[in-house]
């Protein structure tokens, strides 16, 4: 569960990221988050696990207080919290596994993380993490060796190994070709409704929004301008989030 | 998705867009001369002097030839010796280069009160030449190869952990944002996200001072601090140019060779 209280983020330039939040995200639904870039989508994100600091209000994750949180309060409440990036965000010299892995650095001490001694446990968590994406049998390969569609899976297994209770995720499909986001969109939807991992996407498609999402979150000039259901989010809907009528280049199409 | 074609009125023609003027180019080239020839003036230093001395260095070639071949088995053990000497200061310089260099990078969030004085630190190394490092080294640890060794370390120290902490900016900050946001403390972001990225940079470059070590070391012996170039130095006393050049020969021999190692080294890892 995710709760934002009067969540505003002002940045330092005097740009305006969020403005007076209030929403809860409850356990196992899918939000997608859609906007204008610029409208505070990736602020709204970065700030539940505190990659952004917000400027006033409390964002609470499972109840504990993420803006109070400090030191290795706060890595334990990130170490709940997958994120997914549209640029992957992988060691590319490193083999599948090893990234997967990563995911398991905040559950043990700095000594044997820095040998890179991870329990079996850990290993098979990896690879188990890794057939739930359906890439297994790329473990051990190198990651700049796979394709993009590939790598974010790659990353998508690395939240699970983090076993998170909460999955966040960036812009995940930005880069990808449309063939290859709806795979990745899949994985995310499965993942969400198997495990009950509570997950937030930003999106600019809208047609993905519609299809994948439990509920939609609009954004405008950092402030909430839409909060429904699929079904709710018509093409006035969107045309009043988007402060315009939809363009052809936000819709992914096919299918 | 095509936009379709305008159905505006053309704009009126663009004024034509010319290329820009050399102006700039050709002043710099100019200035460029110019320096080089008042340096020239200033220090005496005259193409005349290089015609003027040519006969005297075909003298020195033909003392050079041929060799003294037979020399070659008192050389050996100096120059492994040598060659030893830029071992254990290229890995000990490098050992002492990673913490400063971590420390220096402006990306890792290391306060300045430690970022600064660690790239003071660097800026003063390497403005120190290895030759100084070793006559101040033999002036306190006496005549050996100990002082030649710890000037390398130094000298080492200073290329590599400059040249480390500008791949380390370099880095893709992506990795770091992804560890931090998995949970990881600094430690941790610095064994997952930093050292995979910067790890193939460090070993080239520790490699690229291994070699311009070799060369170093084979001067040291100059100001007493051990290895080959004692007996180089007590050859070209003697006017022993025969023997000189077999020194010189070795050295190129084993500076070949490390020097392909290296490269198809570097080339793997990068």
């Amino acid at each position: 569960m995710i709760e934002f209280d009067n969540v505003s983020k002002v940045y330092p330039n005097g740009t305006v990221g969020l403005r007076n939040i209030n929403l809860t995200i409850k356990e196992g639904e899918l939000v997608v988050i859609v906007g204008l870039s610029g409208a505070g989508k990736s602020t709204f994100l970065r700030s539940i696990n505190r990659l952004t600091d917000i400027s006033s209000g409390e964002i609470r994750v499972n109840g504990k207080s993420v803006t109070h949180a400090a030191g290795s309060q706060l890595r334990h409440i990130r170490r709940d919290i997958g994120m997914i990036f549209q640029s992957f965000n992988l060691i590319k010299r490193s083999t599948v596994v090893r990234n997967v892995l990563s995911g398991r650095v905040g559950y043990h001490s700095t000594l044997r993380t820095m040998l890179g001694w991870f329990p079996k446990e850990d290993v098979a968590l990896s690879l188990d993490a890794l057939q739930r994406v359906n890439i297994r049998e790329k473990a051990y390969v190198r990651a700049d060796q796979l394709s993009g569609g590939q790598q974010q899976r790659v990353s998508i297994a690395r939240a699970l190994a983090q076993e998170a209770s909460v999955i966040l995720a960036d812009e995940p499909v930005a880069s990808l070709d449309p063939l290859t986001t709806r795979q990745v969109m899949d994985d995310l939807q499965r993942i969400n409704r198997e495990m009950n991992i509570t997950t937030v996407i930003n999106l600019h498609f809208i047609d993905l929004a519609r299809e994948y999402a439990t509920r939609i979150i609009g954004l405008r000039a950092g402030e909430v301008v839409f909060d429904g259901t699929p079904a709710e989010a018509t093409d006035e809907a969107f045309a009043e989030i988007y402060g315009r009528p939809a363009l052809q280049d936000e819709l992914l199409g096919g299918a | 998705m095509k936009t379709p074609a305008s159905t505006a009125p053309l704009q009126p023609a663009a004024p034509e867009i010319l290329p820009p003027r050399k102006t700039k180019q050709l002043a710099g080239w100019l200035v460029l001369i110019a320096v080089l020839i008042v340096c020239s003036i200033r220090t005496k230093v005259t193409p005349y002097q290089l015609i003027t001395g040519l006969p005297q260095m075909g003298s020195l070639l033909r003392e050079m030839f041929p060799p003294d071949w037979s020399y070659l088995p008192t050389i050996w053990a100096p120059m492994m010796e040598t060659v030893q000497i830029a071992i254990l200061g290229t890995t000990l310089g490098g050992l002492l280069a990673i913490p400063v260099a971590l420390l220096s990078a402006s990306n890792l969030q290391v306060s300045r009160w430690i970022s600064l004085p660690c790239r003071m630190i660097l800026n003063l190394v390497r403005t120190i030449p290895d030759l100084l490092f070793a006559a101040i080294f033999v002036a306190v640890f006496g005549i050996g190869p100990f002082a030649g060794m710890l000037a390398l370390v130094f000298f080492s120290f200073g290329i590599i952990a400059k040249l480390t902490f500008e791949a380390i900016e370099a880095i893709d900050p992506g990795p770091l944002e992804a560890m931090t946001a998995v949970g990881a403390n600094r430690m941790q972001i610095i064994r997952f996200g930093v050292v995979p990225q910067a790890l193939p940079y460090f070993m080239s470059y520790l490699l690229y001072t291994f070699e311009v070590n070799i060369r170093a070391a084979a001067v040291l012996g100059l100001v007493g601090a051990g290895g080959i170039g004692l007996l180089l130095d007590r050859a070209l006393g003697l006017f022993r140019y025969d023997r000189a050049s077999i020194i010189i020969l070795l050295t190129l021999v084993i500076v070949l060779v490390i020097d392909y190692g290296s490269t198809i080294i570097r080339r793997k890892l990068l």
